[in-house]
């Protein structure tokens, strides 16, 4: 009896060492969740979900505290692919999040612009170049279209303007196939 | 010498339509007012423009220098002047515009000096490799790619077997067997100095059996040499690049892999003939043959054209009846894509202008669902299984489509033609492949937009911590020195009132 508590107890002690050894040896940093849930985000940075960042909202969602739905940039396909990850049933995107458009990019008008910084301030991904009553302009390649430098300009010289579709960028329609060609004639 | 050939899986047999367009010798298409020269002619980067609107150019000179490795430059096909530069539609099946170079021909079509290059023997590979990126040339065969990459093995790698590909499978189009009749010299001229530039051991012309004139002639031009002639079975896709090394050498190449993985490259015989007008005469690539046929072209036959010719030059030089046109497609019936108009040039890869009546096209049959009856798969060249990718495709199941190997689809069409259900299968897979880069490139862009966005608020956060740092030195400063500056004030206050007193002592020891 007494053999066979010493023996249990032994048992459970070295365990408990191993698995203590391991919780600090093998750690995982940061949250893995909130890791993945953020390489599925569009990364826009825009806000638009009411956090001020993707990160932010990938955390929010990790804890449960904000829904999958509010990521218009993501889109419907966004709701579908986090919804996979996280075991739950997709929803339509809220309305109060705002609406999904077509990618836009911002313009600097050139002309209008006074210098005043305050559009680089306001750029999440650094991709606004200028300084200090000098002319600012954006650099396209890396503007998410995310709008959060259009409201700061005080003399409104900052327009989103739709992507142009070029030929390295195009894709294929989905076959219609009530209207559908196949490739020979 | 009787070589033994192989078969591939599937294929189909089609009408070949052939015959139209070889009654004629080729001839030179005429000289257009204006050249149209898109920077994007090949695979790979873009060219990018060396001269400037207003610009005087000689026929061959480079107008347009390769950017990068994966790229070729683009040169005049005529003297004239450089009258815009900008966008204009280019024949692609988007039917977008792209930067393109547009010349205003003088009609004296007056040649830049040229430089032969002599005896090729006498230069190493590198040296013809870089003649020949020079020169602009880029795969005729359709595709595109920059020919002096194919022509460089690569450490190590030995090839086994040089193939020059004439079978030209699809239907309507003649260009490379009216190449081969005319020029036949200068295709095998060619094709010495690509052996000479990859060592290969052997070299096999291969062509359809569709065209005794052609197998003539290149058996004619290859007497004396150790090059084999050889006539494959006509079934479509037998032109395919990785379909013709089966069939000639009995190997498959890889998937995801190339020719020069199991020691073949294949060359077109366009490629070889520019190669030599290259090496033998400095020429650059400026022209092609190109056939100009369909149903609604009423004398159908082949021309020696100028790259950036408007494809509506061509179709007038023909005869051509825009009232019965039904499609106008660049390539042929089975792989080409539909014109946007006839105000597109034609390009490198051009080989073909395929202007369709509705007689000839074939008529247009309702959709209907899949029955599964795997006939798809029997004609498939590639042994893909084209209905389970047309399920994921539908089905827009991007992951799974790729497990079913979508991107070694050569895209033949073999699959939507014999489908009894007239499935526009190809379509599906283009679409997929589209979209899958799409995708890709989004990924690639979010993920740069996260780094940025995580450097910014790194910065944000080191800019704060120095700031701190300033203050509280500052703050330091000012609590622990003060005594320091007000003593070296006081010392100099007192010096200065010394040197006063010194100066009034001598002034009034002076009096």
């Amino acid at each position: 009896m007494l053999a066979a508590i010493v023996a249990l107890g032994a048992l459970a002690a070295a365990f408990g060492l191993i698995l203590g050894y391991a919780a600090i040896r093998f750690k995982v940093e940061g949250d893995p969740l909130a890791e993945k849930i953020n390489a599925i985000l569009p990364q826009t940075q825009c806000g638009q979900c009411g956090y001020p960042g993707c990160r932010p909202y990938a955390e929010a969602i990790a804890k449960g505290e904000a829904d999958i739905n509010q990521c218009p940039p993501g889109g419907e396909a966004g709701v579908v692919k986090l919804a996979d990850l996280l075991g739950r049933d997709p929803k339509p995107l809220t309305a109060e999040h705002g609406q999904v458009k077509p990618k836009m990019v911002a313009v600097i008008d050139e002309s209008i612009c006074i210098g005043c910084t305050l559009c680089i301030q306001a750029c999440p991904v650094d991709a606004i170049l200028g300084a200090a009553k000098q002319m600012h302009t954006i650099i396209a390649k890396e503007c998410t279209g995310c709008e959060l430098c259009v409201a700061p300009c005080p003399v409104n010289c900052i327009e989103m303007v739709p992507l142009q579709p070029s030929i390295a960028q195009w894709t294929w329609i989905f076959p219609d196939e009530q209207s559908a060609k196949g490739a020979h004639g | 010498m009787i070589r033994r050939l192989w078969k591939f899986n599937g294929g189909v047999h089609l009408p070949a339509h052939k015959e139209e367009s070889t009654h004629h010798p080729a001839r030179r298409a005429p000289l257009p007012k204006r050249l149209i020269l898109p920077l994007h002619q090949h695979i790979g980067e873009s060219a990018e423009a060396i001269v400037k609107v207003g610009d005087r150019v000689l026929k061959g000179q480079m107008i347009a220098h390769a950017k990068g490795f994966v790229s070729a430059p683009v040169h005049a096909p005529s003297s004239g002047v450089v009258v815009e530069i900008g966008d204009f539609p280019v024949p692609h099946p988007s039917g977008l515009s792209a930067p393109c170079i547009v010349i205003e021909t003088d009609g004296a079509d007056l040649w830049a000096p040229l430089q032969s290059h002599g005896d090729f023997t006498q230069l190493d590979p590198s040296a013809l490799r870089n003649i020949i990126r020079e020169a602009g040339i880029v795969g005729l065969g359709g595709a595109g790619f920059p020919s002096f990459i194919k022509l460089n093995p690569g450490p190590g790698k030995v090839v086994n077997t040089l193939i020059l590909n004439g079978v030209e499978c699809e239907p309507y189009i003649t260009c490379d067997d009216m190449l081969m009749r005319e020029r036949a010299p200068d295709i095998i001229a060619g094709l010495r100095i690509i052996r000479h530039a990859l060592r290969a051991r052997e070299c096999v012309v291969a062509l359809e059996d569709n065209k005794p004139d052609a197998y003539a002639a290149m058996c004619a031009a290859a007497v004396g040499t150790d090059i084999q002639v050889v006539q494959v079975p006509t079934i479509y896709p037998a032109g395919g690049e990785k379909q013709l090394v089966k069939v000639l050498t009995g190997m498959e190449v890889p998937s995801n892999g190339l020719p020069i993985h199991i020691g073949v490259v294949c060359q077109n015989v366009g490629t070889a003939a520019a190669v030599y007008r290259a090496v033998e005469y400095g020429e650059p690539l400026i022209s092609r043959y190109m056939t100009i046929t369909g149903g609604n072209i009423s004398q159908p036959r082949n021309l020696e054209v100028l790259i950036g010719t408007p494809v509506k030059n061509l179709l007038d030089e023909c005869g051509w009846n825009p009232g019965t046109l039904e499609r106008l497609l660049m390539g042929g019936p089975m792989m080409g894509f539909a014109l946007p108009g006839d105000s597109v040039p034609v390009i490198k890869t051009t080989n073909c202008i395929l202007a369709m009546t509705a007689a000839d096209s074939q008529p247009q049959r309702p959709v209907m669902p899949c029955i599964r009856c795997g006939a798809c798969a029997d004609a498939c060249p590639v042994n893909l299984l084209p209905q389970q990718l047309y399920w994921h495709a539908h089905a827009k199941d991007l992951d799974k489509v790729q497990e079913y190997n979508l991107f070694d689809c050569i895209e033949c069409g073999c699959c939507s033609y014999v489908c009894p259900s007239n499935i526009p299968l190809v379509h599906y897979y283009r679409y997929a492949k589209t979209e899958i880069w799409a995708r890709e490139r989004e990924k690639q862009k979010a993920e740069a937009a996260r780094l940025r966005y995580e450097f910014r608020l790194q910065r944000i956060e080191r800019e704060k911590a120095e700031r701190a740092a300033k203050h509280t030195q500052k703050m330091e400063e000012l609590t622990a020195a003060p005594a320091d500056p007000s003593d070296t004030k006081k010392a100099a206050i007192v010096a200065a009132m010394e040197r006063a007193q010194a100066k009034r002592e001598e002034m009034k020891g002076g009096e």
